[in-house]
């Protein structure tokens, strides 16, 4: 039994475990104290002040997201001492905050606003001291907009903790505070990934994604246009938040008839490309396995995937040196684009040129990836717009599509069938499932020794996760894997990362497979998903990635007809001389300065 | 009028409450000795009986730091030299270290066998740096002299990375870690989880040197000293608007009125004391302020306004002190120093209305009560205190 405090907030006894701070003593008596540079996702800070309560007998407030709770304490939480303490602390921050809110892209979606207008604060209860702040719009993926900054440092922390990037930091002191870049660079300039966990811990509009909403309708409207959508695996378990509905449902059938209300020519999905990823990802892996194994060659191994493009760039600055570590697939995103201004474009008879990619994604750092330079193996930029869940669902707002109500629809042919395997990409560990059930199958002709395919090992929210699996009974070609315990690792939110890659830098890494999402609890809870974000909310949405894998008929990514129908089309094989030339890609040394 | 500065000083150095204790010879081998001897808990209990607070300012009763790092369970532990001296007005640890290093050493070690220490770090303000050579001499000496007597504890300095803030104690040990200088949450205190997440007690320069005194002496030499809740002397830095500004070590609880005699004179119109942090007390109140933890406390700064002097400008000077030099991380000091010093500029502009005062005083108040280190919190020290009793001139 966990030694437990006794105390008593507003005259309601209280008992919770010891080491719990006042916030969660109140949160367990059901009294709300309001936060902002409180995360539960992050370390105590205890900076903003805004939670401050009484405790009787003591003059000064406590923050009480810092303070332990402890035996006998009898809290106040809604005096008219702390009342009045966090209007004027509210009131401080308005008077350094950029208050033009119509104008704000977090225009009420805002902490700051909405605790401004829950205890009647005006932006004019002190002197304006806001400074003139140059707007960072360096990044394809992130604006930092100092103007509208708090100083809560939860993305500094979600930066340092979660992500172990530390793009963002403080500097100055006093009223020069403030947060910034390595030598105050713009964030293109500076080892940012993209992640745009920073955009999702923000309770401001100080850190957003930078929104391509205007260009996707303009494109839409343009009748020489042909569009084409691809919607990610995590969008679907998203989508539902950015547009008012409960977070834990997966909204596949909705999403399609939304897109295609929207104007959309053609709506893909990106799980087909998950599947293809399979097949190439799994293939390469076996072939490095055989050159090791039985060829006996110095081959790189494990294997890193390389779905993440938060990932990408973090390897590409923190370990330049192993780069050849991972896996050469593009992220499914990668691949949908090229195939759709390739293998589409013919079949239907349309120039690529006319032919316009948008792609919504649970993710930032994907804008960032459409731009960069090897992603033009159509001829024509593969992906021309990269939008988020979020965006997406301003779009259906616009729109005035009452989502709810929708009617389901499927896919467009002929990148449009998915699978479960696919669909799990949007969890952490779904790319290593789903790899998996398809080579397990290839080298020994069986399923995956995991009862309902369900590879437990690598599902759920802890850091990293590791699985062995012991190969026996393997076809006469892939006989070398015979006996072999094939051991693989699966890490989310790059603090987790950085351990294996430095393992593998070091020449000891026990895995042949390693699969790496730069969010903490992967795509789910992307940088582009919908807010507020924390683990709650991340085992909704993966339950309901788990659920759309369970209902489907087809759960593994080689039994997908249109994967099939491609090779036999035009790719010819995994790893075949068209699959290199669209599918495939290299990847850049980058300097963490 | 001709001043005759050296009848004044005369006068200083023969007032009954002047004394020398910090900056009289001692016999360091002796006090080092007598600390082998000592058993950890006895040095506790002679620091406890002395009465000793913490000289930088606050006044923590120094054994209960001593006391909670003692009972910490940890195989390591430190002792940390706060020469961080930066209060505007304070400049008596330069003297200090400069001259009579060895008696910090000697407290630094009777802490170190109080807590089971073994290792120590003087965090000296960087303006400092140029006492380095002589200081780092003397600890040499002294590291080789215990190291000779098998006692392990060992001293480094740690030379200060420029903000004000690092003073204040959870700061000094963010910076110690080569982080920004920041203020911690407290608890866990110092004592419990401080440099490197180790029990730590930190004290400043003057507590060491009085501890190491205590130690020599016993607790009656220094609570002989002093009044009931503010035992022994206190080394002073006296500036401003006097004619013998200097450093003097003097017995705790003289009245303003005492003190504006020695080192005032008819002009005076105001002391700050406890520098920029600490208390204005205005010559009306002279009388009835007693020096010390009952009256005003200081960390030593003693400035002295004579009548030329602008409050207003006085109160600027200090906002904009605080202005810069608070770390920036919690929203009432940040923003409210700013407030502050831009209100009282909008209302001599005629841009506010005198009422708006009453809001700064509120807001000063509350900065008080949120703020998250002493920082913050001590910055309505000066602006309440120039502004109830100086009120026409700031506002006007």
């Amino acid at each position: 039994m966990p030694e437990m405090v006794n105390l008593k907030i507003n005259d309601i006894s209280v008992s919770v475990e010891a080491g719990s701070t006042i916030l969660d003593a109140a949160k367990k008596a059901n009294i709300k104290i309001p936060t902002l540079c409180h995360h539960e996702d992050l370390c105590i800070a205890g900076n903003c002040r805004v939670c401050v309560v009484e405790q009787k007998g003591v003059n000064a407030l406590k923050a009480s997201c810092a303070t332990p709770a402890e035996e006998n304490m009898e809290i106040f939480t809604n005096t008219n001492k702390v009342r009045e303490a966090r209007k004027t602390i509210i009131g401080l921050l308005l008077s350094e905050h950029n208050n033009d809110c119509l104008h704000c892209y977090k225009n009420g979606n805002c902490e700051l606003q909405s605790m401004a207008k829950d205890y009647l604060v005006d932006s004019d209860k002190y002197i304006s001291i806001l400074k003139n702040y140059e707007i960072d719009r360096s990044s394809p993926s992130i604006i930092k907009d100092d103007s509208k900054c708090i100083r809560c440092q939860r993305c500094v922390r979600t930066c340092a903790e979660l992500q172990d990037v530390n793009a963002l930091a403080v500097s100055g002191k006093g009223s020069e505070m403030k947060i910034s870049t390595f030598m105050e660079k713009p964030m293109d300039y500076v080892v940012c990934t993209n992640c745009g966990q920073c955009v999702t811990h923000c309770p401001t509009g100080a850190l957003v994604e930078k929104n391509y909403i205007d260009e996707v309708w303009d494109v839409l409207n343009d009748p020489s246009k042909h569009v084409v959508v691809q919607t990610a695996p995590a969008v679907r378990v998203g989508l539902g938040e950015a547009v008012g509905l409960d977070a834990g449902k997966s909204y596949t059938g909705k999403m399609v008839t939304a897109l295609k209300m929207l104007g959309f020519d053609a709506v893909f999905d990106t799980n087909f490309s998950a599947d293809l990823t399979i097949l190439e990802e799994g293939t390469e892996l076996l072939t490095r396995l055989k050159d090791k194994i039985e060829n006996k060659k110095d081959v790189a191994l494990p294997q890193f995937t390389s779905c993440s493009p938060g990932w990408i760039k973090y390897i590409e600055h923190e370990f330049p040196d192993i780069l050849d570590y991972l896996s050469t697939c593009k992220s499914p995103q990668q691949m949908l684009g090229p195939l759709a201004k390739t293998y589409y474009a013919k079949s239907m008879g349309i120039d690529p040129k006319d032919m316009v990619v948008v792609s919504i994604m649970p993710c930032t750092a994907k804008k960032f990836e459409a731009n960069r330079p090897e992603m033009y193996s159509s001829g024509y930029k593969d992906v021309d717009y990269v939008i988020t869940t979020r965006e997406f669902g301003r779009m259906i707002q616009q729109a005035g599509i009452d989502f709810e109500t929708l009617k389901d629809s499927e896919c467009d042919s002929i990148l449009g069938k998915h699978t479960g395997a696919g669909v799990i990409f949007g969890a952490t560990g779904g790319v290593m499932e789903a790899a998996l059930r398809t080579a397990y199958e290839i080298i020994t002709g069986r399923e995956v020794p995991f009862s309902n395919l369900e590879v437990t090992p690598v599902r759920g929210l802890e850091g990293v996760k590791e699985a062995t699996i012991k190969i026996e009974g393997c076809k006469a070609e892939w006989k070398f894997l015979e006996n072999v315990e094939l051991k693989v690792a699966v890490a989310h939110g790059l603090s987790n990362a950085r351990p294996l890659a430095a393992q593998v830098q070091n020449g000891e890494s026990p895995y042949h497979f390693i699969e790496i999402m730069a969010c903490p609890g992967g795509c789910i809870a992307g940088g582009g998903q919908p807010m507020p974000v924390n683990n709650n909310i991340r085992k909704k949405r993966t339950e309901a990635i788990y659920n759309e894998d369970e209902s489907l008929q087809l759960r593994k990514s080689h039994e997908n007809p249109e994967v099939k129908r491609i090779y036999e089309d035009f790719l010819e094989k995994p790893l075949g001389h068209k699959s290199h030339e669209l599918l495939h890609t290299t990847y850049t040394k980058r300097k963490k300065y | 009028m001709v001043i005759d500065i050296k009848e004044k000083e005369r006068k200083v150095n023969s007032h009954k409450k002047r004394v020398n204790l910090i900056f009289k010879e001692h016999d360091i081998d002796k006090l080092i000795e007598k600390v082998l001897k000592t058993e950890p808990e006895k040095i506790i209990d002679e620091i406890k009986d002395s009465g000793l607070r913490g000289r930088g300012g606050a006044g923590f009763p120094t054994w209960i730091k001593l006391k909670g790092a003692r009972e910490a369970k940890s195989d390591i532990k430190y002792v940390v030299c706060n020469a961080d001296e930066g209060e505007p007005g304070t400049f008596k640890d330069r003297e200090i270290i400069e001259k009579k290093a060895e008696k910090i050493l000697a407290g630094m070690m009777a802490v170190a066998k109080a807590i089971g220490a073994k290792e120590g770090i003087i965090y000296l303000r960087a303006e400092y740096n140029y006492l380095i050579d002589g200081l780092q001499k003397k600890i040499d000496v002294f590291n080789k002299k215990l190291e000779d007597m098998k006692f392990d504890f060992t001293v480094f300095i740690k030379s200060g990375s420029g903000a004000y803030v690092c003073g204040e104690e959870t700061s000094l040990l963010e910076s110690l870690e080569g982080k920004r200088g920041e203020a911690r949450n407290k608890p866990p205190y110092p004592a419990q989880e401080g440099y490197l997440g180790k029990p730590t007690v930190i004290n400043n320069v003057e507590t060491l040197v009085y501890a190491a005194l205590i130690m020599l002496d016993g607790a009656e030499c220094f609570k002989k000293l002093g009044t009931m809740s503010s035992k022994g002397a206190k080394v002073f830095s006296v500036s401003g608007d006097t004619d013998i500004p200097g450093i003097y070590e003097i017995e705790m609880g003289m009245t303003l009125k005492e003190f504006a005699e020695l080192f005032g004179d008819s002009n005076t119109k105001a002391v700050q004391v406890g520098g920029a942090s600490g208390f204005c007390v205005p010559r009306s109140k002279f009388e009835e302020t007693v020096i010390g933890f009952e009256g005003v406390p200081t960390g030593g700064s003693m400035m002295l306004f004579s009548d030329k002097r602008s409050m207003y400008n006085i109160l600027h000077n200090y906002l904009e002190f605080f202005v810069e030099e608070s770390c920036g991380q919690c929203t009432p000091c940040r923003v409210g120093c700013q407030q502050l010093l831009k209100g009282i500029e909008s209302i001599k502009a005629k841009e506010k209305s005198k009422k708006y005062i009453d809001e700064l005083l509120e807001l000063a108040k509350n900065m008080k009560i949120t703020a998250k280190c002493g920082l913050g919190q001590s910055v309505c020290n000066p602006f309440i205190s120039i502004v109830e009793n100086f009120r026409e001139e700031i506002v006007y």
